[in-house]
């Protein structure tokens, strides 16, 4: 092993250990060891992991490294390695970056919470488990960090156990993404059947074995009452690991977590509901991708699932007045655009608004905890309101983020938003596939039109205009410590300069993240990519046109919400079809509520009505009767018992006189 | 020769038995050291089973042989191979866990010690024994104990509870002693030696097959049915929980972490391996039972509001993964049925550690009074926490290597039950979050629980091996999996060769007797009466 | 006239007797002692087959049953009236009827 696989195979247990001591000595170490602990192991974590990204950076080879042979039973073989190649490189400088950042954050912003040591052990646990996820060397450690990071995002959501609300959040956050494990699940079992192997390398080398792509390209006929569907293995097999994805990653139908995990602190929303885990959906599919392209059905369910996501996510998130809650449904929305890129072929574009996504949606959560921190514990932005002379530096930071996730020029989002775009509308734009491309378009456009207004109504109603909540509260608003605005000045430039990772072809650029990720992620559909040199003129017209859409709706966001904050009241007020429009979007179309009578409550109640009927009236009766039975015919043949000696050697002598005649009628046979 | 081990694990535990009865009334307190020094006597003797057994063996280890009584063909002999070491050093390990966890025992305290010491040899001689006539004195041996243990020191309902499990088995049991009795005659061998038995019935070349294919059948169904009540499977768990319910802690300890496996093992051993044709013929409706009880057990859980009853349903759940991973003859799929036995054993063992330590406290278990005990318990919160972990199988711990297993080794053979069966991880997740919620979580809604100690030093010793052997199985299951892998592999090759070869046969003799039968249909010999 | 026929009609009658007094009394004492009237009906057969059967000089099997029939018959006899007497001195009778505390 060399300097960089030495360093790989300590990262990811450098937060194993933070957990471990702040797990089992947290009340020797007390809060601020406790904070202490957590961070410097976050930080030395990322410390670590620059060597490896400055090896993979200069070869652009994969680091590997090799830890111990963790099953091994007949044909099965799972390593505990590491891999560290282009793709997950990248996660691992988002992951320990923003998680170090994230962690310094959380010293700040839990400085006053009781048990801080429990905190950082959980975040320390998650951090070792998302890289688990991104650096394990096949599927099924990847599983391992997949599940570990849903069990750290189960408790961090429930931190604050004592509510109910919020421990139940932790919970549905668990059953949802253990259904989408399910399907991970299944995919793996489905793997091994194809492959033989689990590992990257192995799937990857094998993909080009004929045998092995007939046995994948196969296709079955499902055949159900009137529908004829015909489903390749390859295509359900594509089809379990999205199920997979949709439920870490919160896609429609598997969303409905993600708003309620918002119950956990706001770090933890930045970290693992913003930043990190809820992506490894994204980072699963691109991994599998020469996998996924294989199925086209299943890549236009993705792409149709995404851009739906992404459009009725942004739509929820306009009628959220909650901070956080406005932020959990744009995660949902932008989660959307991604699996909408990744639907189209766009591995890498998906792939870079995962990176600048981290950055900047960590940055919004991260500056809507300083607002509430400021405002001790405040979360609705009605109560909100001209905290920009307040808090400049959240201000100013939140500011960048938003103008990032509108995607303003020249930052993060632009880029990465305007790629997606681009591959959504490519079909129609080009003219290969006018229908698909159409609608796919539409549902990026649209969803990023929607991101504009919902970011400027959050960013105005919380920082600029008169402050509408108690003047006690504004008066008693302060800037947060360092430790909470040190990270976000940092995100704030990564969400700056991010962007320039990628400046596309169409303008000049050299496009190097794409570069940087095309020897690792399928290229699809192929007579697209061939020909994209061709249209770049038209991509520049997308670009144009999105950026001024986005200009348009942020400043009539900024108007109504500056100038006429009460015309969205009006509005709704004057026509009662508008209201119960709004009042359905801000109840959440009742998905939830949806939910819980089809899925919920018929699980309960079937499961008491199969107990009380089957287990306790039919097997139990059985059971009952039978030992009733022969409890009454016990209960007659004791009679016999007189306990008279008389009585008992008569009987005694009728038995020995049936036994008699019994053989004397024997022997007369005989 | 080397030192007779098995036989030593066999005597001590008795012995200590003996010792502890024999000790006055008075001295309480002396009897549960006794019975704890011997059962940790036990357990260290049986230390080396693990270090010296040979990993690529696959054949029986440690092996004793005396004759019993000869004329009856009646042998003991005793041995342990990949199937059955890792269960019996898990009896040896829960054992004096469990004399720990009664150390609050105040009632005929003797008695109980010796009833849990007399329990353990049979336990062990169960899993030890490789003479049918053996195996079924001590499995009948298992039943005094834990009837009386259920019974004299259970809770409210602890006669009927008792009653019906002492039912449910003895009716299980008894075919299959007739089943015994029956083989030792008709297989032409004259002996109750497993492996004797099972080479005569299942003869290699073209030997006639000394049981007609009905009694095949009906030897299968014995076996099976004492055999799949003790699993429990599906519908014969509903004593099971009646039984958990009332048996004091350690009694529910014992009874998840060894005596369910006492069915499974016994499947594994005896009924498939003696009649491997059948078995196969009855495989898919054992996988159905299998994947019923997994959705059904877990559907179960989510309608009970006392923890016990709750526990107690899990584990038809995960015993139902136990069956299905045996029934698909795929090497993944048994060694994975092989360590989940030993998983549940640890996971629903410290789970029902876990309630008693609450009980002791509260003297109630119902989920309702309770709620925020991790504010005021947040040791006990971390442990059950990991427990909870550990049952629902996530990654790291160890019910995760058993369930993956076996669900990836039916998968390649069987896809619709694998996919059936996991979803009962989904389920599993729902109903034991659900309590570890209404336990841990929310606020404490009753005043009582505002003051409880959290773990103390004797409860701490209970669950600490279990918590090192949760982690321990799922970082490194190599270490337990080589053990178990070479038997494994083994035994499937030889079931599938003789259900190839007990098929190959009945098809030759049916395409025999179809061409036979007009032929001498009408023949001298078929005079009518 | 010590033909086996009547031998084994005094046993017949012998037994018959001690079944009777063991069906029809209800004084302890006499049930035993119909007991004993019994076995030595039983014994007599034995005697008598032994002594008709052919060959039974060499293997005087009969002979050896009346033998341990007979200590049998003592130490049943002995344990009954202790357990009699133990029975009189506490309930004061020797009824079987009344003697009937083992009933269901």
């Amino acid at each position: 092993m060399n300097e960089a696989s030495r360093c790989l195979a300590v990262v990811p247990f450098l937060c194993l250990a933070g957990f471990l001591a702040n797990g089992l000595l947290g009340r020797r170490l007390g809060r601020n060891g406790g904070a202490a602990v957590g961070v410097a192991a976050a930080i030395a974590s990322f410390l670590f992991s620059i060597p490896v990204a400055r090896e993979v950076f200069s070869t652009g080879e994969a680091v590997k490294a090799d830890l111990f042979s963790w099953i091994d039973v007949s044909d099965l073989q799972v390593k505990f390695a590491f891999l560290c190649d282009r793709l997950s490189v990248i996660m691992l400088l988002v992951v320990t970056g923003v998680g170090s950042l994230i962690h310094l954050y959380s010293a700040g912003y839990m400085a006053h919470d009781a048990s801080v040591p429990r905190y950082f052990a959980y975040l320390n646990l998650f951090m070792f488990s998302m890289l688990l996820l991104v650096l394990g060397d096949n599927l099924l450690l990847m599983f391992v960090g997949w599940e570990g990071v849903g069990l750290c995002s189960y408790l961090l959501i429930g931190f604050w156990f004592e509510d109910p609300e919020k421990a139940y959040a932790g919970r549905k956050a668990f059953i949802v993404n253990r259904i989408g494990d399910f399907g991970f699940a299944l995919g793996l079992f489905a793997i091994f059947m194809v492959f033989h192997s689990f590992d990257y390398e192995t799937i990857r080398a094998n993909l080009g074995d004929s045998n092995i792509r007939e046995k994948l390209l196969h296709t079955f006929d499902l055949g159900i009452w009137f529908v004829d569907v015909k489903l390749s293995l390859v295509g359900a097999i594509t089809l379990a690991f999205f199920l997979g994805a949709a439920g870490k990653s919160a896609q429609i139908p598997l969303y409905v977590w993600l708003p309620d995990a918002m119950a956990g602190p706001t770090p933890v929303s930045a970290l693992i509901h913003a930043a990190t885990m809820v992506t490894s959906g994204i980072y699963m599919i691109c991994r599998l991708s020469h996998l996924f392209v294989m199925a086209p059905p299943t890549m236009d369910i993705i792409a149709g699932v995404g851009g739906a996501t992404a459009v009725f996510a942004a739509l929820m998130a306009l009628a959220q007045n909650d901070i956080k809650k406005v932020l959990a449904y744009s995660t949902v929305s932008q989660l959307g655009l991604m699996f909408l890129a990744l639907g189209t072929g766009g591995f890498s574009a998906g792939f870079f608004h995962v990176f600048t996504h981290a950055f900047f949606k960590a940055l919004l959560f991260l500056g809507a905890g300083s607002v509430i921190h400021a405002l001790s514990g405040e979360q609705d932005l009605r109560r909100m309101g001209g905290l920009k002379n307040k808090l400049p530096a959240t201000f100013a930071t939140m500011l960048i983020g938003t103008l990032a996730i509108t995607g303003i020029p020249p930052f993060a989002g632009f880029f990465s938003k305007d790629e997606i775009l681009w591959k959504a509308w490519e079909g129609c734009l080009t003219g290969q596939n006018v229908g698909h491309g159409l609608v796919l378009g539409l549902l990026g456009t649209v969803a990023s039109a929607m991101t504009a207004f919902y970011m400027f109504r959050l960013l105005t109603m919380a920082f600029l205009g008169a402050p509408r909540g108690s003047a006690e509260a504004h008066s008693h608003a302060h800037e947060s410590p360092w430790t909470m605005t040190l990270p976000l000045i940092v995100l704030a430039i990564c969400s700056v300069a991010a962007g320039f990772l990628n400046v596309p072809h169409a303008l000049h650029g050299g496009a190097h993240f794409s570069a940087w990720l095309q020897p690792v992620v399928a290229a699809w559909p192929e007579i697209a990519t061939a020909q994209h040199v061709s249209h770049h003129s038209a991509e520049r017209g997308l670009m144009v046109v999105s950026t001024l859409i986005a200009f348009g709706v942020s400043g009539f966001a900024l108007w109504i919400y500056l100038k006429r904050p009460g015309l969205p009241a009006e509005v709704i007020q004057k026509s009662p079809g508008l209201g119960q429009l709004y009042a359905l979007v801000r109840d959440k179309f009742y998905i939830d509520e949806a939910y819980d009578r089809v899925v919920v409550r018929p699980v309960k109640l079937t499961a008491f009505a199969l107990w009380i009927f089957v287990d306790v009236l039919i097997i139990d009766m059985f059971i009952n009767v039978a030992a009733l039975v022969a409890e009454v015919v016990s209960e007659a043949a004791r009679r016999l018992q007189d306990g008279v000696v008389g009585t008992y050697a008569v009987w005694f002598l009728a038995g020995a006189m049936l036994l008699l005649g019994y053989f004397l009628y024997i022997l007369g046979a005989a | 020769m080397s030192a007779p081990i098995l036989s030593a694990l066999l005597v001590i535990p008795v012995a200590g038995a003996a010792l502890v009865a024999l000790l006055p009334r008075e001295n309480a307190r002396e009897a549960k050291l006794a019975a704890l020094l011997t059962a940790l006597l036990t357990f260290l003797v049986s230390i080396p089973l693990w270090t010296q057994f040979r990993p690529g063996n696959a054949a029986m280890q440690f092996v004793e042989t005396r004759a019993w009584v000869p004329a009856l063909g009646l042998t003991y002999k005793v041995g342990v191979d990949g199937i059955s070491v890792l269960l019996v050093i898990l009896t040896t390990l829960l054992m004096p866990i469990c004399v720990l966890a009664s150390w609050s025992i105040t009632d005929r305290v003797k008695e109980y010690m010796a009833a849990f010491l007399i329990l353990e040899s049979a336990m062990i001689g169960s899993f030890v024994a490789q003479d049918l006539l053996l195996f079924y004195v001590f499995w009948e041996a298992m039943l005094i104990p834990m009837l009386l243990i259920i019974g004299v020191w259970g809770g409210r309902r602890r006669v009927y509870a008792a009653l019906k499990f002492f039912l449910f088995t003895i009716v299980g049991s008894l075919p299959m002693f007739v089943a015994i009795i029956y083989l030792y005659f008709k297989s032409g061998a004259q002996t109750f030696d497993l492996e004797t038995l099972r080479a005569a019935l299942n003869p290699a070349g073209n030997e006639p097959l000394p049981l007609t294919v009905s009694a095949a059948r009906w030897c299968f169904f014995a076996f099976a049915l004492a055999f799949a009540v003790k699993v429990p499977i599906w519908p014969l768990h509903t004593w099971l929980p009646d039984a958990h319910v009332e048996a004091p802690t350690a009694g529910s300890v014992i009874l998840a972490g060894v005596l369910l496996k006492m069915g499974t093992y016994g499947l594994l051993r005896f009924a498939i391996p003696l009649f491997p044709g059948t078995a196969a013929e009855f495989a898919p409706i054992m996988i159905v039972l299998a994947v019923i009880g997994v959705i059904y057990g877990s559907l179960m859980c989510l309608a009970q509001e006392d923890m016990k009853k709750l526990i107690a349903y899990s584990s038809v759940a995960h015993l139902g993964f136990c069956v299905l991973g045996m029934f698909v003859w795929n090497d993944k799929a048994l060694s994975g049925s092989i360590l989940q036995m030993v998983n549940h054993g640890i996971s629903t063992g410290a789970l029902f550690l876990c309630v008693g330590v609450l009980y002791e406290r509260r003297h109630t278990r119902l989920l309702e009074d309770f709620g925020g005990i991790a504010k005021v318990m947040p040791w006990y919160a971390a442990v059950l926490i990991i427990v909870t972990l550990s049952s629902i199988g996530l990654p790291g711990t160890n019910g995760f290597i058993g369930e993956f297993l076996i669900l990836l080794g039916t998968f390649q053979v069987k896809k619709l039950p694998a996919i059936f069966a996991s979803t009962g991880v989904v389920l599993g997740a729902a109903y034991m979050l659900w309590m570890a919620q209404r336990v841990l979580f929310g606020r404490v809604t009753h005043e009582e629980n505002e003051h409880l100690g959290d773990l103390r030093g004797r409860e701490w010793a209970t669950l600490l091996p279990l918590l090192v052997l949760i982690f321990a199985i799922g970082v490194a299951p190599n270490v337990f999996l080589n053990r178990v892998a070479p038997t494994v592999e083994n035994y499937n090759r030889q079931i599938r060769a003789a259900i190839r070869h007990e098929n190959e046969r009945r098809e030759a003799e049916n395409r025999h007797r179809a061409l036979m039968t007009p032929l001498e249909a009408p023949g001298p010999g078929d005079s009518r009466k | 006239m010590l033909t086996l026929h009547n031998c084994l009609l005094l046993s017949a009658i012998l037994f018959a007797t001690g079944v009777f007094g063991v069906i029809a009394r209800r004084n302890v004492l006499i049930v035993l002692m119909s007991i004993e009237l019994m076995l030595n009906g039983v014994n007599i057969a034995f005697v008598s087959f032994a002594r008709f059967y052919p060959g039974s000089s060499q293997a005087p099997a009969g002979h050896v049953f009346v033998l341990l029939t007979m200590a049998v018959a003592a130490a049943e006899a002995a344990v009954g009236l202790a357990i009699v007497i133990a029975w009189f001195r506490n309930r004061k009778t020797t009824d079987t009827e009344e003697m009937r505390s083992l009933r269901w």
